[in-house]
């Protein structure tokens, strides 16, 4: 659960999992993600366990979205620009479904 | 073209170590994941310097990104690389362009040493850097009950900045075992005191202005509990509900480029960590590789500025522009101002040295392949003598994060079970590609 301090201006509109949300200039798309107050940013390959970013600077990986249609993105390392679209990455990508 | 010095990280080091280089003469670029110049201790720096409740301390980044801004040299940020080849001094990178460089200087700092404990991988649970780094790039600050957990310079701090920003912890739970005061108070007392004195009095002060917030001393049995996300936090004999946990233990060198270069490391019993090898200058054991700051040995910003010039310094005469009489002359004030920066480490190591690994079986030592301390001891036991094997037994290491986050765990699992040390038993061996690239990017080669 995270918040904005009041006297900071929030200018930037992306799109978290589709939903609005405001978030100021130089805040990176994990932080919108946190601000929005998501469940998860991504689910796990291995046991689909819900994560949320971690370490906020780039090392343990567990930010990996899905922004603007390109999926393992670290978002703590991607500035939130406006119409920013971030999802959910959910689990293993699937190559081949039969 | 080939330029005389390319610089990985624009913290402190990398910062200081390319307005020296370019008041020299040299031809210099400068690459960083990230978008500004700061490194992590003084990320965002350029929007957030002024803020008073980050303090002195972080505006006085703003000075050193200004400088940095005006030197000339070349600058790509949001930029990752993600291989080098030290004898041709070719950097591939993704973000710019691929260099190639006479020199390279490694300034790519610290990351927080992992704190793997029961539940540390639910949401709600971060480190205390990365809640810092919110704050510092986006007025950020976490809402409902907030505890802090661990040990290190940086809670007293991040407490401090929440106060001032008006969301203080609820809590802070420190794991300094008791009676460590003690023994630090020695190690002060052989030394260091005086030259330390302007460091030791910032740290009091942060003591003070925290003194209100709850805290319980000598922590021991940490853990997360919750279901979805973090709700209460337990350690033995307590607990507490608890929306957001800020788990730190210290920082350590990130050694994920000197270990994939093949560069001499050593371990580091001081600080429970590895480093690489380097001479006062930072010269490395590759003769055409520097590293500075903290990816060098932690040493905090004032320490990894005065490193930087003295790298930069160093290159310089490497490249034939100084004498080595006139390099040694110059670099005096940053020796001298490096020796007060350090002058209180003794202490700082001897009052936070982690305590040895007591995991549970159960808790999550690899986070990204979700591979537990038991699998890792129960392998270790079936034969896996060190990190690298470790990987072919349960694939930890191998995910996303390269073994960045579980790589000291891992250690530090299998030394404590077939009964011998970090040191002997050593790290994962990285290697290229040092962040995932896409094949998109390969296929530019
Ligand atoms: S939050 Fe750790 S890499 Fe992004």
């Amino acid at each position: 659960m995270f918040a904005l301090r009041p006297e900071v201006p929030a200018t930037v509109e992306v799109f978290v999992d589709g939903a609005p949300v405001r978030v100021p200039e130089g805040a990176s798309a994990a932080a919108a993600v946190l601000l929005a107050g998501a469940a998860a940013i991504r689910e796990t390959p291995i046991s689909g366990a819900p994560r949320l970013p971690y370490c906020m600077m780039g090392a343990c990986f567990d930010c990996l979205a899905e922004i603007d249609g390109v999926a393992n993105r670290q978002a703590c390392l991607v500035p939130a620009a406006p119409g920013m679209r971030i999802a959910r990455q959910r689990g293993a990508r699937v190559a081949f479904e039969a | 073209m080939t330029i005389d010095l390319a610089i990985i990280g624009a913290g402190p080091a990398g910062m200081a170590a390319a307005i020296e280089a370019a008041d020299l003469g040299l031809s210099v670029a400068v690459i960083d994941e990230n978008p500004a110049p700061g490194g992590q201790v003084f990320r965002g720096v350029e929007r957030a310097g002024g803020d008073p409740a980050l303090g002195a301390d972080y505006a006085e980044g703003l000075a050193l990104a200004r400088a940095f801004r005006a030197a000339p040299i070349a600058w790509h940020p949001a930029t990752t690389l993600w291989h080098l080849d030290p004898e041709e001094g070719y950097l591939s990178l993704d973000g710019a362009p691929d260099l190639s460089a006479r020199r390279v200087l490694l300034a790519t700092g610290a990351q927080e040493r992992p704190v793997p404990i029961l539940g540390w991988t639910l949401p709600g649970v971060m480190t205390a850097g990365a809640a810092q780094i919110l704050l510092k790039t986006a007025g950020v600050v976490p809402a409902g009950r907030t505890v802090l957990a661990g040990q290190g310079p940086l809670l007293p701090l991040l407490a401090a900045q929440y106060r001032r920003a008006g969301a203080p912890p609820a809590l802070i739970l420190e794991t300094t075992p008791r009676g460590r005061r003690r023994a630090a108070l020695a190690a002060l007392a052989a030394g260091g005191l005086w030259a330390g004195r302007h460091l030791l009095w910032k740290g009091l002060g942060l003591l003070a202005e925290t003194r209100a917030i709850p805290r319980r001393r000598g922590v021991t049995g940490l853990r997360a509990e919750g279901r979805n996300r973090v709700e209460r936090v337990v350690w033995e004999g307590g607990s507490a509900a608890c929306d957001t946990l800020l788990l730190h233990e210290g920082v350590i060198p990130a050694t994920h480029i000197p270990m994939a270069l093949g560069l001499e490391m050593s371990w580091d019993a001081a600080q429970r960590c590895w480093r690489p090898v380097t001479d006062a200058y930072g010269a490395s054991s590759h003769p055409n590789v520097a590293v500075a700051g903290d990816g060098a040995g932690i040493g905090g910003w004032e320490a990894a500025v005065a490193a930087g010039h003295l790298a930069a310094l160093d290159a310089a005469q490497r490249l034939g522009r100084l004498s080595a009489e006139e390099r040694d002359r110059r670099a005096r004030p940053w020796l001298a101002l490096r020796r007060r920066a350090l002058a209180l480490r003794p202490f700082l190591d001897a009052l936070y040295a982690p305590a040895p690994a007591s995991i549970p079986d159960a808790t999550i030592a690899c986070r990204c392949e979700e591979v537990t301390a038991g699998q890792v001891r129960a392998a270790a036991r079936l034969g896996a003598t060190g990190p690298n094997q470790m990987k072919a037994y349960l694939r930890c290491g191998m995910g996303p994060c390269q073994g960045r986050l579980c790589g000291p765990t891992v250690a530090a699992l299998i030394a404590e079970a077939r009964g011998t040390t970090e040191a002997a038993v050593g790290l994962y061996r990285p290697r290229a590609p040092y962040k995932p690239i896409t094949v998109g990017t390969l296929a530019r080669l």
